[in-house]
């Protein structure tokens, strides 16, 4: 259990990004962070990572406070952040130093079965596309275990295909351990393919606006999808001041 | 140097093929004519030249007194090089670049290091090297002849003072633009300092300390030249002071004939020497 106890940060310029977030996410849900720019999603995200501290309130894992980084919180970035000088064999592996030469090699390579680059586990980072850099981006970040994983935006970059396709290899991926998954996005297709629950953020200062429920579309059932993703489109507007008229999904 | 996590030593057994088809193909040597085609290239506009200024001296258009034709210069060389001279000189000289280099570019990566890693270091050191940059390096000869006598030592000192300005320079800069996103990266997984530095930093910065290194390289060979004119009874910088002493431009002209062949060669190996650090880098010159 990943539990938010009224967070709240105000950067050094007096920015403040979040106020008063209170969250409870049960062991293996996926839950997506939904809102527009300048909300807090990232800022929400870097504290669970422990990147950065709240000023008050406080998060924690099973009980135990984070108050930075954590072995059992992994994050994907916006962007790949591959090691430019390493393999995406030795990238994939990067957070597995403890372990030996021999283990490692195996997690590594399981890891990247699944995610479909066994056949470039030794190439450069440079010779991937974005699509397959932020593949290994997961891998890395899935190979060490983590209780959870925080994903900030990780798709945004990418082409609708491509999203599809590293959307089906997160959910393989998650389905063997099943972590927790913080999943930041502004997508609410992505939030509905993904999640099991969306919170929808509002911006000055960051808090959280309303909740949806969604009934996993991978249950099989389209009707679900798409009152799902109304009624997130329909929160995530009013979050924004935006009248529903204007994105209203036909039934 | 551990060089684990540098070298792709994690590969995976069953991708040993792919290596030779992936990163292998990719980095693969460019067909040897190719390699030699662009090594006749770079001679031609010298060779051209110099055939043009033997064939101008050998129809009397230019007279050879001052400016010796080529065949003169290259049969001075080979009389210094059969004599032996020309080995005693070059050992010379040799020696204090590598001397001077070594000291230079070990104390310019330490400084830069520190200056780089810890904002103390560079609050309390920069301000000073960047004014002590400032001064000609030829302006400390005199100190150093007072201080140092006139035999080895001022010779190698100036040369490590004029190596270490841009080692130092190279190196601080280089750490001070690695990319905060890499650190993170380091952060995330929980990287003790010591690990940071050498899994990420390090790798990170070696590119600029490498160019910085060959930069520091060619000042060498500058200061080496400065050094010798100033006083020296061997090195190729003796017998420029001999050449012009004696009037024998073919001696002077042979003479920088060996600097141009010994710098270039000295590059050369530095880069053979660091290229299998760099092999990661996407150059545009595997490209253009």
């Amino acid at each position: 259990m990943l539990t938010i106890q009224d967070v709240a940060k105000t950067y050094a310029d007096g920015t403040e990004a979040l106020a008063g977030i209170r969250l409870a996410i049960p062991a293996g849900e996926i839950l997506a962070l939904v809102g527009g720019s300048g909300c807090g999603k990232t800022t929400l995200l870097r504290l669970v990572a422990g990147l950065d501290t709240p000023n008050s309130g406080a998060i924690r894992l099973d009980g135990a406070a984070i108050t930075g980084p954590h072995p059992g919180v992994g994050l994907v970035f916006q962007e790949p952040r591959l090691l430019p000088w390493l393999g995406i064999a030795e990238n994939v592996g990067f957070g597995l130093a403890h372990l030996s030469r021999t283990e490692r090699r195996a997690r590594v390579a399981h890891v990247l079965d699944r995610v479909g680059l066994s056949a470039h586990a030794d190439r450069w980072p440079r010779d991937l596309s974005g699509g397959q850099q932020q593949r290994a981006a997961i891998a890395r970040a899935f190979v060490a275990d983590p209780k959870v994983l925080l994903l900030d935006e990780p798709f945004s970059a990418l082409d609708a295909v491509t999203r599809e396709d590293l959307h089906h290899h997160l959910l393989t991926l998650w389905a063997e351990a099943r972590p927790t998954i913080l999943l930041v996005t502004h997508d609410v297709a992505e939030a509905v393919a993904l999640a099991d629950r969306a919170v929808v953020m509002r911006p000055h200062p960051g808090r959280i606006h309303d909740t949806v429920d969604i009934a996993r579309p991978r249950s099989g059932d389209p009707e679900a999808s798409v009152a799902a993703t109304r009624a997130l489109r329909a929160k995530l507007d009013a979050s924004l001041g935006r009248t529903l008229s204007r994105t209203a999904v036909p039934a | 140097m551990s060089t684990g996590s540098i070298s792709p030593a994690l590969g995976l057994d069953a991708g040993s093929s792919v290596a030779e088809s992936g990163r292998g193909a990719r980095s693969r040597a460019r067909p040897a004519w190719r390699h030699g085609g662009r090594f006749v290239l770079g001679l031609l506009i010298p060779l051209g030249l110099a055939l043009g200024w033997e064939l101008a001296t050998r129809a009397g258009l230019a007279q050879g007194r001052l400016l010796p034709p080529p065949s003169r210069v290259l049969g001075t060389l080979l009389t210094l090089a059969q004599s032996g001279d020309l080995w005693v000189h070059v050992r010379a000289t040799l020696t204090r670049v590598a001397l001077g280099f070594l000291g230079g570019a070990a104390f310019g990566i330490l400084a830069g290091a520190l200056t780089g890693t810890l904002p103390l270091a560079r609050h309390l050191l920069d301000p000073g090297l960047q004014a002590l940059r400032a001064v000609p390096s030829l302006a400390w000869v005199p100190l150093f002849i007072l201080w140092l006598g006139i035999l080895e030592t001022p010779k190698v000192v100036l040369i490590a003072v004029g190596v270490f300005f841009p080692v130092y320079g190279g190196v601080s800069g280089a750490i001070a633009s690695v990319d905060r996103k890499l650190v993170e990266v380091g952060r995330i997984f929980r990287l003790s300092r010591l690990a940071l530095a050498r899994r990420i930093l390090l790798p990170a910065v070696l590119p600029g300390t490498i160019v910085s290194l060959r930069t520091g390289l060619g000042l060498g060979f500058l200061f080496v030249v400065a050094a010798e004119l100033m006083g020296a009874s061997e090195g190729l910088g003796y017998l420029l002071v001999e050449g012009q002493q004696f009037g024998k431009p073919d001696q002077i002209l042979a003479a920088i004939l060996a600097f141009a062949v010994l710098g270039k060669l000295a590059d050369a190996l530095l880069v053979a020497l660091t290229r299998p650090l760099l092999r990661w880098q996407d150059v545009s010159r595997d490209v253009l």
